[in-house]
């Protein structure tokens, strides 16, 4: 890491973790932050830069970001998606582990930390395979993935086999100090839904995804959870059912959080009509009132992190009709735009926005980033929340522009992201 | 819906694709504009030279028999030039894509599609995609739209029964899967029908059925009481593997139209079927052939409104107002 000294003057700085909302200056050496507010006595800068009219929050963190590397270059690549992350302000991705070399062994590891730390623009976290191939049915090694540097293990969207081998996975990850992120979704209720079991479903006659596919899957892991002593994490939960069964377990102490896609709190079911393939998402767009739920989870707690759920494609993957299109939206650049968008809407107030996309994630996941802490690494974003934008051309980053929000015009843009205390991006 | 979609820049109809977003008034014409070209079929001469010179390729992702052979005959008819695709035996097969198995076809000069296609969407994923100068007319895409279906049922009516505004509809069966009763549906609705209702077991209901409005029934008797139109939907055998219903038997004893069944709709009711007809497991022969049955009248008018959905999508604005040479 860069051993400069910088400091960025001006700026509203916003620390959630530290319960910081003031303009301040803050000082970085050697990578690290050394000092908010004063500048310490003999600092000497050799950099400084203007945050006047800015906010200077923590580098973002993204519980959930999918770079397609190994396997699908096609859609994407490291170098592709951390671009993206670092011109967003997100610089810590966790990465699902079902790239087409399954996250299931150290040496995958390693390579996908290699290459990210190559290219030099975010950190990449792997989230390792719970079973091995993903194939739900032998447990994977994860004692060797977490000494790789693995801090959870999921099956990402693979079904398990069975609830035996969900609960062995469970203990086993629990005896490890592992976390374990699970997507919840009954594989045999999903069948080949692709759309929300609602009225814009039923008139466009698409296949269906019923709310019990996603509460039947928290509902068991959240009693093998409770009997196994798990540390379970739920991502990107899609229904007001779902929020209440997590908050219900919370409230009896079970150790169980939960996200949600930044997308899940702006849009619902009616965003698939007219087959909009940029709109089909798993778990798919609900009701107004299950995003309200969503967003309310946010505010109360419940949800301690909004991530991206960055899923980038190749331009193919979403040319056919509706029911053959694969699902997902890259989402990274507009991650918090859009996040920004609910807090001047008074959804949460700045502080629980900010929380729910740095440290808040960070504490899930356990990493010492998403904070401006004294001795923390100085992944830092500066955000300019009157900057219009669009979200399109030269502008967007991703190799994927699979989402309804492309060409889309937001206030509000990241403006500088520091890693370690290196510039990796400056508009 | 985006309904813009099926209307070109001046408004006038460039794609059908379905019944949605259409106004009654555009319906009423197609029935009109059928009801002109029904005289066509009865000529010595049976053709029309509206669409002399253009191509319509009959591009089926999906078996089907009656639905291709109506709008070949259809075609045929307009004097158009017609080329039968059948994409279940070819392109797709060795792993073309379904918009390079478009482009390819587009590549040979041709005005229209017709489409078939197993996926809900693919007509409007198609209708997207096309070159400016050709029209997409859906032969079913899915569960979603059959809309000429629709519209030939709705002229059936209309030619037996009239005055929509009077009418009690039923439709039977496997409503889930149904792409004909979700645009009958939209349909009836929109020609102004006193009351739709949608009579099956829950296991083969949509989410939410009210919303497409209609009133729901769960026992035959009860939604068949004084109707004036039965339309029952076909059964197809993979709903019984798949756990929607336990046997053929069983669903024909509870769901299926017997004499004693049509017994309870109006005196007058006319009994209707997309078909093909599974006999024995939603009607009874002796229904299916009987005096109140307008099966067949339906097939023949499927020519008929699907030469008028034809014409005036592709034709100028001559065959849209109703002239017939």
């Amino acid at each position: 890491m860069s051993g400069k000294n910088i400091v960025i003057r001006g700026g509203r700085v916003i620390d959630p973790a530290n319960g910081m909302d003031a303009f301040a200056s803050v000082c970085i050496a050697d990578g690290k932050i050394v000092a908010v507010g004063d500048l310490p006595s003999g600092f000497a800068a050799d950099q400084e830069l203007d945050a006047g009219g800015q906010m200077v929050i923590p580098g973002l963190v993204d519980l959930c970001a999918r770079l397609r590397e190994p396997g699908q270059e096609h859609k994407a690549t490291i170098a592709s998606e951390t671009a993206a992350a670092a011109a967003a302000g997100v610089t810590t991705l966790c990465c699902p582990p079902d790239t087409r070399r399954v996250v299931d062994t150290p040496a995958v590891v390693n390579l996908l930390r290699e290459r990210a730390d190559l290219v030099g623009k975010a950190r990449v976290i792997p989230i390792g395979a719970l079973t091995r191939g993903l194939q739900g049915k032998e447990l994977s090694s994860m004692m060797s993935l977490k000494k790789a540097g693995c801090f959870a293990v999921s099956n990402a969207y693979a079904p398990m086999e069975n609830l035996l081998v969900l609960r062995r996975a469970l203990e086993y990850a629990a005896n490890c100090g592992l976390l374990v992120t699970i997507r919840p979704e009954e594989p045999a209720l999903r069948n080949r839904g692709c759309v929300h079991d609602g009225a814009v479903g039923s008139r466009l006659g698409l296949p269906v995804i019923p709310y019990a596919v996603e509460t039947v899957a928290v509902a068991q892991t959240l009693v093998l959870a409770e009997q196994t002593g798990a540390k379970v994490h739920f991502g990107q939960l899609s229904c007001a059912r779902a929020v209440a069964m997590v908050a219900e377990a919370q409230s009896r102490g079970v150790a169980v959080s939960a996200d949600v896609a930044i997308h899940q709190l702006h849009l619902t079911e009616s965003a698939v009509d007219g087959y909009d393939a940029n709109a089909h998402v798993n778990p798919p767009f609900r009701l107004p009132a299950d995003r309200d739920a969503l967003r309310e989870g946010l505010a109360t707690g419940v949800l301690q992190a909004i991530c991206s759920d960055h899923q980038p494609h190749d331009p193919n993957a979403k040319l056919d009709a509706f029911p053959a299109t694969e699902a997902g939206i890259a989402a990274l650049e507009t991650l918090l735009p859009l996040a920004y968008q609910l807090i001047e809407a008074g959804v949460f107030d700045l502080s629980c926005g900010i929380a729910r996309l740095t440290c808040g994630p960070a504490a899930i996941m356990g990493l010492d980033s998403g904070t401006l802490s004294v001795g923390a690494n100085a992944d830092i974003a500066l955000f300019d929340p009157e900057l219009e934008w669009t979200a399109s051309g030269a502008d967007w980053l991703s190799r994927g522009v699979n989402t309804p929000f492309y060409g889309a015009t937001f206030k509000g843009r990241v403006t500088q992201t520091l890693l370690g205390g290196r510039v990796v991006h400056s508009l | 819906m985006n309904k813009s979609i099926q209307f070109d820049a001046t408004g006038k109809l460039r794609h059908f694709l379905t019944i949605d977003g259409l106004s009654r008034e555009l319906l009423v014409r197609i029935m009109d504009v059928a009801e002109s070209f029904s005289s066509v079929i009865d000529q010595q001469v049976k053709k029309v030279p509206l669409l002399r010179g253009k191509t319509i390729v009959n591009l089926f992702f999906e078996n089907s028999t009656r639905t291709r052979n109506t709008f070949e005959l259809a075609a045929k008819r307009l004097s158009a030039d017609v080329l039968n695709v059948n994409i279940a035996t070819s392109a797709t097969s060795k792993g073309e894509s379904l918009l390079d198995t478009i482009r390819n076809i587009e590549a040979m000069h041709v005005d229209m599609f017709v489409v078939r296609h197993e996926a809900s969407g693919a007509a409007h994923f198609i209708a997207r995609h096309v070159a400016p100068h050709i029209s997409v007319v859906n032969a079913g895409d899915g569960s979603h739209s059959h809309p000429t279906q629709a519209m030939l049922d709705m002229f059936t009516i209309r030619q037996c029964k009239g005055d929509f505004s009077k009418l009690k509809v039923a439709i039977v069966g496997d409503i889930l899967h149904s792409r004909v009763a979700r645009s009958e549906i939209l349909a009836l609705n929109l020609l102004g029908t006193a009351e739709v209702r949608i009579v099956a077991p829950k296991t083969l209901l949509p989410a939410d059925a009210e919303g497409l409005g209609v009133k729901v029934f769960h026992d035959l008797d009860q939604g068949l009481a004084d109707v004036d139109v039965v339309i029952m939907l076909r059964l197809q055998k993979e709903r019984m593997s798949g756990a929607f219903l336990p046997s053929e038997h069983e669903y024909f004893t509870y769901f299926g139209l017997t004499g004693e069944r049509l017994a309870k709709a109006n005196p007058k009711a006319i009994v209707m079927h997309p078909g093909p007809i599974n006999r024995g497991v939603e009607i009874d022969s002796r229904v299916a052939d009987g005096p109140q049955s307008v099966i067949l009248q339906q097939v023949s008018n499927g020519i008929a409104v699907r030469m008028a959905v034809m014409s005036m999508v592709l034709g100028g604005n001559g065959a849209a107002t109703g002239g017939v040479a």
